[in-house]
């Protein structure tokens, strides 16, 4: 009896269709609840450009500004510093800044910077994420008996010279990151756009 | 005569229930009264019925610190302080709920280890063995999230790290790691997050696992000691196992003596050592979280160093991921790897045993050097112990099939 007279192809098709229909329906659904784990309006407020006044900084120091809640290091490097750079490309990973995704194209060079003294450097480890410590002196250390100056992370030993590039068989994969900066004027530095957008 | 009329009330009510629900009983039936578990099981049985009682207890203190717990970064750390110290016997419930935590990891690596010996994940039984494994997995996110929590220096650069193992993902890795934080470092945002989710998803997850499991099991009965089939010889009058009885009272009875026993050593950590030097209360999560200052010596808990230690032994940051990854989803293959005829250690060879005390031990030593700041020495007895770890399930085929095995008894063996 509840055989007779039903159309199979229409039931098919409507069972079909009101899948699909569902389906797409639940992916739209689905799109806020994913979206609302990406970072709020506040949260990008909080990660606005931050200005560094670099007037006090002295040669061979280091100061710490704070953007998006990362150290951000701004270092006045010594001439000896600078000079001995170059000699280190043999026992590192990416000397040549090879990885795109780690600085702007401005700082792709040995310094890894705008200016070759004034280097600007997220202090983030790249492997998991700890703040390596600044050993600037160019003596020999327990971790490396030819130390050129640069930052030992005491989680799991990674080493980075003072262009924040990292070391051959350490942990961590890629270089230090350079954040987006420009100079302002030769002693402001603002961190976190890669030019004044008024400028342009 | 007043016992009549009690009995008379029971029974209507009982009479009521069973119309309106007839299911009621036979489920308490099915997986209680008339659940026949076979009659030999010895002190390797405990540790399930105490993995229910450690979730009981976690969901139980959980609910009470969550009425005095703030899930915000200016909050948290002062808010689980204030537990500590203001709230009249909040330092009994944290201290339950903490020591609950790594009680609870206790009883499931001492669960999972019984399994092992008996072959309790051999046919049929691969989906209670899966089923668990799932459960496991949950529960390392539920610990992980939940150690965020109280906001202390620990909780702030261990979620750091472990959010960080997801920017390894290659192309979509750093968008990921933002997405996973709701901000573009670990904040009040990802703090609240992590709340939610301690506290509502992974608790109904596990809820729901937990039960899966339960039934899973009840479908193809308990495994034994002597991984013997009790259903293989029944009472032909009945059709019960003659080596089965009955759960409930039984088993319940047993596993009450368990608790018992089980709950004097954990008031006794409560009471005089809760943070069991460092290993179950980390000392740096003692001061609140500072995004600036990263602790000398970062590790997590216990419970995760033997992963640690692999991760670190790695030296390529997406390969260590992976292999830690692997260590822990590779218990998923156990049912499948084992080829022995027999299901228990009692009547499988040398090599067996051999394999398995070689297994617990590099388990163990890799959980004691996650816990160290990882000298050479260290790293390379890591490299040589996850060889193992993986040797161990990997070669698993050969040697569970070219291993000696003792004929299997027809019924369980029992000393009175």
């Amino acid at each position: 009896m509840a055989e007779q007279g039903i159309n199979h192809g229409r039931r098919r098709f409507l069972t079909a269709t009101t899948a699909v229909v569902g389906g797409v329906g639940g992916v739209f659904a689905a799109v806020p609840f994913i979206k609302a784990w990406q970072p709020s309006a506040r949260a990008q407020t909080a990660g606005a450009p931050v200005i560094a006044d670099i007037s006090k900084l002295e040669v061979g120091a280091r100061v710490i500004k704070m953007w998006r809640g990362q150290p951000v290091w701004i270092i006045r490097r010594t001439s000896d510093v600078v000079e001995a750079l170059s000699a280190l490309d043999g026992r590192l990973k990416d000397a040549e800044s090879d990885n795109l995704d780690q600085q702007p194209d401005y700082a792709r060079n040995e310094t890894r910077s705008r200016k070759p003294d004034i280097a600007v450097m997220v202090g983030i480890c790249t492997h998991l994420g700890c703040s390596p410590t600044f050993v600037p002196e160019m003596l020999p250390q327990a971790f490396d008996s030819e130390w050129k100056g640069g930052f030992y992370c005491p989680c799991h030993n990674s080493r980075f010279d003072m262009a924040g590039r990292v070391y051959k068989n350490v942990p961590a994969p890629d270089n230090l990151r350079i954040p987006p900066y420009f100079f302002i004027d030769d002693n402001t530095i603002l961190i976190g756009l890669d030019a004044d957008p008024k400028a342009a | 005569m007043s016992t009549n009329i009690i009995n008379r009330v029971i029974g209507s009510a009982n009479d009521w229930m069973q119309e309106r629900a007839p299911g009621l009983s036979q489920w308490w039936d099915r997986h209680a009264a008339k659940y026949y578990a076979p009659k030999n099981f010895n002190f390797w049985y405990f540790f399930g019925s105490l993995a229910l009682l450690m979730f009981v207890n976690q969901i139980l203190t959980g609910i009470w610190l969550t009425m005095n717990f703030k899930p915000s970064a200016a909050e948290a750390f002062d808010s689980v302080e204030y537990i500590m110290r203001d709230v009249e016997w909040g330092w009994l419930i944290r201290y339950m709920h903490s020591t609950g935590a790594s009680a609870f990891f206790i009883v499931v690596y001492l669960h999972m280890f019984r399994g092992l010996i008996y072959g309790s994940y051999q046919k049929p039984r691969e989906l209670v063995w899966t089923l668990g494994v799932v459960i496991f997995l949950a529960l390392m996110a539920e610990a992980f999230f939940g150690y965020v929590l109280p906001w202390g220096q620990m909780s702030y650069w261990g979620a750091q790290v472990i959010t960080s193992l997801f920017s390894a993902v290659p192309v979509i890795g750093p968008d990921l790691v933002e997405f996973i934080r709701g901000d573009y470092l670990i904040s009040d945002v990802t703090l609240n997050r992590f709340f939610a989710l301690h506290v509502i998803a992974v608790p109904f997850v596990l809820a729901g696992l937990i039960y899966l499991h339960l039934m899973a099991l009840h479908e193809v009965g308990s495994n034994n000691p002597d991984g013997v089939d009790i259903k293989k010889v029944k009472d032909k009058a009945t059709g019960i196992p003659k080596d089965g009885i009955a759960f409930h009272p039984y088993y319940t009875v047993k596993d009450l003596f368990g608790t018992s026993f089980f709950l004097m050593i954990f008031a006794f950590i409560i009471f005089f050592e809760p943070s069991v030097g460092g290993w179950f209360l980390e000392h740096d999560n003692f001061s609140p979280a500072n995004s600036m200052v990263t602790p000398q010596h970062i590790k997590p808990v216990w419970y995760f160093t033997p992963y640690y230690a692999m991760l670190r032994a790695i030296p390529d940051k997406l390969l260590g991921v992976i292999v830690m990854g692997a260590a822990t989803l590779i218990f998923f293959a156990v049912p499948w790897l084992d080829r022995s005829k027999v299901k228990s250690i009692r009547y499988r060879g040398p090599i067996t045993k051999i394999m398995l005390t070689l297994f617990v031990i590099s388990f163990c030593v890799l959980g004691w050097l996650g816990a160290q700041s990882g000298s050479d020495t260290q790293k390379l007895v890591a490299q040589v112990l996850t060889f193992f770890y993986f040797a161990f399930f990997f070669t698993m085929p050969i040697w569970t099939a070219v291993d000696k095995t003792k004929p299997v008894p027809e019924r369980v063996t029992f000393d009175h």
